[in-house]
């Protein structure tokens, strides 16, 4: 059976296999798009000591079913003098490029659609034009508020981005390589071998600029709903808000993912070389404690979390605050580890980086 | 056999950079013309992926068109771009432009048109071999054999950014902003009294 599904596949054309792995990642990333936005309301919810959706489905699991089927149905409306190809166009342009940078993420060992050298300046590439959507979708629905928004959030983008690349540069000089799966596998050895503890001010930089690249509390000042109502989005309605809504959810899956490749070792077991590796010998329940792509899904849900929990505790940063915190916060923080980085490298420091 | 699709790719791209690079300097609204900037880059940089150069093509992608063009479109939207004026010179400024392009154009025409820059003169270079990294031979040259060249670049570079800056950083006493250390430093006892009162009946 196995034997012939093989020979099936390979008998396949190449164009028509690399279709059906797109889907075999997007069609799950949509679930977990759709069930992230359920999982927020819940986690919230308990942490405000309410229930959350509790009434679609058996304890609202149906909830993000019904919210897709609502927004399917409801009318698009183009504003009266909006630019009509720019307003429909650019929630795609949101969505699309945090999609298309999964084509290089690896799942587990050689377990990645495309495993090119460049990975990291690819997804670095992509993540930057994911700015663009917002922009357009500001300028084209002909709206105040909208385009406020999207002025607030291009500058905001382009002030974290570079403490981002900052962050990534150090990450490739410790791995040595663009290539994600050779960065993970650099980070072999265990707990003490990630990323995260070396560079741990890279890793906290790199984190919370994620944040402030997807719009996210406390960094949403591009949708303040207290300041600009929704911010560049305001005119959005139906299927086209929903797009907005996915790419969000879509960039912050994205952003968890790569700071579990980069910095806390994707699939690498965090057991590997104390005494619980043995473990990973027992019949049934071993491959819990061996390398898998279980631990790059946890250690993705871990930070999901965070992304989740911020949102729920912090209050939103002023404007000021927010171009401070990544103009002079960040980016010196990000300068002077770099070259601490490459002292270190330099003078072969063991227990940092070999 | 079917049609080369590298030799289909490449029309696509080029017909697609070719229509935008004229919409550029076509299209009335300034908003528009920088967007079609962008899809010029981007198939510009799709093509540079076509000829094996991987790494410029992703890194033109992420300097002109993730940050340059950003700040661009930025600077764009803000401004309120009346056209009339901007149209006023056309007849007066036509023979310096038309000479100007005269020049471009048959410059170029020299170059495509003589013998020695003809593509056929030059033999199409080996296909890189499969495990060849772009990324790689790129640095190796960048910091062995042109590290003056870089370097200076790279001083260049630093004088514009500091001398960008110095012309930004001026005094502007109408401006009004906070000092987050001092925020960040306010007691309780600065801000706050705890007064006690008789409840009143």
């Amino acid at each position: 059976m196995l034997e012939s599904t093989l020979q099936l596949w390979e008998w396949l054309p190449v164009w028509l296999q690399i279709l059906v792995k797109i889907g075999i990642i997007v069609l799950p990333l949509m679930g977990a798009v759709a069930y992230l936005t359920f999982a927020e309301r819940k986690i919230i919810g308990f942490m405000q000591v309410r229930m959350g959706p509790n009434r679609v489905g058996p304890r609202g699991w149906l909830q993000p079913i019904a919210d897709a089927l609502k927004l399917m149905t409801k009318e698009v409306i183009v504003p009266t003098n909006a630019s009509r190809f720019l307003f429909l166009i650019a929630p795609i342009l949101t969505l699309t490029p945090a999609l298309a940078a999964w084509a290089v993420i690896p799942f587990a060992d050689g377990l990645v659609l495309a495993d090119v050298d460049a990975a990291l300046l690819y997804v670095l590439a992509l993540t930057s034009m994911g700015v663009y959507g917002v922009i357009i979708a500001g300028w084209a629905s002909n709206s105040k508020y909208a385009f406020l928004g999207a002025l607030r959030s291009a500058a905001q983008i382009i002030a974290y981005e570079i403490a981002m690349g900052f962050a990534l540069v150090g990450v490739l000089m410790a791995g040595g390589s663009l290539n994600l799966g050779k960065i993970v596998a650099a980070q072999s050895g265990g707990l003490a071998g990630w990323f995260m503890f070396p560079l741990l001010p890279l890793f906290v930089v790199y984190f919370i600029s994620g944040v402030a690249e997807t719009n996210r509390a406390p960094f949403d000042v591009a949708e303040g709903e207290s300041e600009i109502v929704a911010g560049f989005h305001v005119e959005y309605s139906g299927m086209a808000f929903a797009v907005f809504f996915l790419a969000e959810y879509a960039n912050m899956i994205l952003i968890a993912a790569l700071t579990a490749v980069l910095f806390v070792g994707g699939w690498q077991s965090p057991f590997y070389g104390s005494w619980l590796d043995a473990l990973s010998t027992v019949p049934v329940v071993g491959w819990v404690f061996d390398h898998g792509i279980h631990w790059f899904l946890g250690k993705t849900a871990l930070f999901l979390f965070c992304f989740l929990w911020f949102r729920a505790t912090f209050p939103r940063y002023r404007y000021d605050q927010i171009m401070r915190l990544g103009w002079k916060v960040f980016l010196p923080i990000t300068i002077v580890w770099l070259f601490v980085e490459g002292i270190a490298i330099a003078a072969g420091w063991q227990p940092w980086l070999a | 056999m079917i049609l080369d699709i590298y030799l289909v790719l490449f029309w696509l791209f080029s017909a697609v950079a070719v229509f935008a690079a004229l919409r550029v300097i076509t299209v009335r609204n300034p908003v528009h013309a920088v967007l079609f900037l962008v899809l010029t880059f981007f198939t510009c940089a799709a093509l540079w992926m076509l000829l094996e150069a991987e790494f410029l093509a992703i890194v033109l992608v992420l300097v002109y068109v993730g940050a340059v063009m950003v700040l661009f479109l930025f600077v764009v939207m803000m401004l309120d771009i009346n056209v009339a004026p901007v149209r006023e010179g056309f007849i007066q400024y036509l023979p310096l432009a038309a000479t100007v392009a005269v020049i471009v154009v048959v410059e170029m025409a020299l170059v495509v048109g003589s013998k020695t820059f003809r593509p056929n003169q030059m033999a199409a270079p080996a296909p890189a071999a499969a495990g060849a990294s772009n990324t790689e031979e790129l640095g190796v040259l960048l910091y062995t054999k042109y590290l003056y060249h870089f370097e200076i670049a790279a001083a260049i570079l630093l004088v514009a950014i500091i001398a960008a800056i110095a012309l930004t950083m001026r005094k502007r006493p109408q401006t009004k902003y906070q000092n987050p250390a001092q925020q960040v430093q306010v007691r309780k006892q600065d801000r706050l009294k705890i007064i006690k009162m008789e409840p009143e009946k």
